[in-house]
C-alpha cells in the first residue's frame, strides 16, 4: 500500500530516499484523486523494491505543495536524488503512468 | 485471445448500469474501466436532480455505491485503458492497456472529457493555474481572483461554488446573455464577488514560473484586448467526446458524438453506445443511466439472434 507522507517527513521519505519516489498529491473531496487512487495503489505493488509511492494530503500539508507550485490535483511528481524528473497532473490511465515511470525512473 | 459475449467499456453510469443488466442476464462480460469507477459524478460535488436522493447525494458517494451495486456479480474487471477497437461483426478485437481481447458485443460508455480553448498558454499553465474543475482546484485559489470561462449551465454552478472562496471571478462569455438555467442566472448576476465580462473571447494565458498571472481577453465588438489580472482561470466550454480509439466506421454528429438507434445500436452490428459519448440533447445521470439498460437489453437480444 502507498503510505502517505507529510511537510515534516517530505525530506527523508522522498527527497533522501535512495529510490526513485513517486509522490501523489491527493485530498478527499476530490472525485479525480479518488479515480486515481486504485491505479496507484497497484502501481505501489507492482514497482515495490524498485520505485517508492506514496501519497501527500495536501489539506494536511500545505507547505510541500505550495513549494512546489501545485495548483491542481491529483498531481504526481517523480523524483530522483531530490529532483523532479516529470510532473502530471489530472486522472491519467495505469498504462501512461507505468510509461512515464519506466521512461523517465531507472 | 479470451472472448467475451459482451465487453462494456467505462465505468460512469452509463457503463455500470450496462454491466449490471448484462451480468444479471449471465452473459459473460468483462467491464473495462481505466480508473475508479463513477466517470464525471466523481468531479460533482452533489448530485441533487437523480431520482431517490431527495436531499442529493455527494458525487464520490454515489460512484462508491454505483460500485458496490456491482459486487458479487460475475464478470472480468479490467483496469486500465482501451487503445484500439478493430470493428469486425461477431467478433471486434479491443486494446485494453497491453492486451487484446475479443467482444462479440460491445457499449462504448466512455463520455466525454471537457473541452479545451487551444489557445496559447493553455497547456503550459495547466495545472498551475488553468483548470477544469472547480471542486478539485478551487481550493488552491482561496482569497485570490480568478476567471471562469463559459455560458452554460456547468459554467454558472462552478462559478457560485468558487464564489464561496475566492476573492473575485471574472465571468467571460463571448455572448451578452447566458445559455444556463434562469436560477443559476440570478444567482450569477447579483452575486457581489462575480463581475461579468461579456462579448469577450479568452485569447491566451499568460504568467511565469511560479504560474498564471493573467488571461488575455478581447471584446468582440470593439477589438479592444485587456488582462484580467487572475491566478487561476476555470474552463468551462462543453464538452468533446472520449472516442479517439474508436474506428473511423462509426457514424458520429458534427462534434464526434456517437449516432445510435433507439436501441443505442451504432451504425456497426454489435457495437452499441450509451451515456454522454452519444449524439444526444440531455446529458445527465438519469439519462446516462437509461441509457446503459437499453444498450444492455439490445445487446442480449442482439446476442440472442446471433446464436439463433
Amino acid at each position: 500500500m502507498a503510505n502517505q507522507v507529510a511537510d515534516s517527513s517530505f525530506e527523508a521519505d522522498v527527497l533522501q530516499n535512495d529510490l526513485p519516489v513517486l509522490v501523489d498529491f491527493w485530498a478527499p473531496w476530490c472525485g479525480p484523486c479518488r479515480a486515481i487512487g486504485p491505479v496507484v495503489e497497484e502501481l505501489a505493488q507492482e514497482y515495490e523494491g524498485k520505485l517508492s509511492i506514496v501519497k501527500m494530503n495536501v489539506d494536511e500539508n500545505p507547505s510541500t505543495p505550495g513549494k512546489y507550485g501545485i495548483r491542481a490535483i491529483p498531481t504526481l511528481i517523480l523524483f530522483k536524488g531530490g529532483e523532479v524528473l516529470e510532473q502530471v497532473t489530472g486522472a491519467v490511465s495505469k498504462t501512461s503512468l507505468k510509461q512515464m515511470i519506466d521512461d523517465k525512473a531507472f | 485471445m479470451k472472448v467475451y459475449d459482451a465487453v462494456v467499456i467505462g465505468g460512469g453510469p452509463a457503463g455500470v448500469t450496462a454491466a449490471l443488466y448484462l451480468a444479471r442476464a449471465g452473459v459473460s462480460l468483462a467491464w473495462i474501466e481505466k480508473l475508479a469507477p463513477g466517470g464525471q459524478v466523481l468531479s460533482t460535488e452533489v448530485i441533487d436532480n437523480y431520482p431517490g436522493f431527495p436531499k442529493g447525494i455527494k458525487g464520490y458517494e454515489l460512484a462508491d455505491l454505483f460500485e458496490a451495486h456491482l459486487d458479487g456479480y460475475e464478470m472480468d474487471r479490467y483496469h486500465d485503458e482501451v487503445f484500439e477497437v478493430q470493428a469486425e461483426p461477431g467478433e471486434h478485437r479491443i486494446k485494453v492497456g497491453e492486451e487484446w481481447i475479443t467482444a462479440r458485443s460491445l457499449a462504448v460508455c466512455t463520455g466525454a472529457r471537457w473541452r479545451k480553448l487551444g489557445i496559447e498558454g493553455e497547456e503550459r499553465f495547466a495545472g498551475k493555474g488553468v483548470s477544469y474543475c472547480a471542486l478539485c482546484d478551487g481550493n488552491f485559489f482561496r482569497g485570490q481572483d480568478v476567471a471562469c470561462i463559459g455560458g452554460g449551465n456547468t459554467a454558472l454552478e462552478e462559478s457560485l461554488y468558487l464564489a464561496k472562496m475566492v476573492n473575485k471571478i471574472y465571468l467571460v462569455h463571448r455572448r451578452d446573455c447566458f445559455r444556463g438555467d434562469r436560477v443559476y442566472q440570478d444567482k450569477v448576476m447579483s452575486h457581489p464577488k462575480i463581475e461579468l465580462v461579456l462579448h469577450a473571447v479568452p485569447q491566451s494565458f499568460i504568467g511565469g514560473d511560479e504560474g498564471l498571472t493573467g488571461l488575455v481577453v478581447q471584446d468582440v465588438r470593439t477589438g479592444k484586448v485587456k488582462t484580467l489580472p487572475v491566478a487561476g482561470a476555470f474552463i468551462f466550454i462543453g464538452q468533446d467526446p472520449e472516442a479517439r480509439f474508436l474506428p473511423s466506421i462509426l457514424n458520429r454528429d458534427a462534434s464526434g458524438f456517437l449516432l445510435t438507434d433507439m436501441s443505442m445500436q451504432t451504425n456497426i452490428p454489435g457495437i452499441f453506445a450509451a451515456g454522454d459519448i452519444c449524439s444526444k440533447a440531455c446529458r445527465q445521470v438519469a439519462t446516462a443511466v437509461g441509457d446503459g439498460a437499453t444498450a444492455a437489453h439490445s445487446i442480449r437480444l442482439y446476442l440472442e439472434k446471433l446464436n439463433a
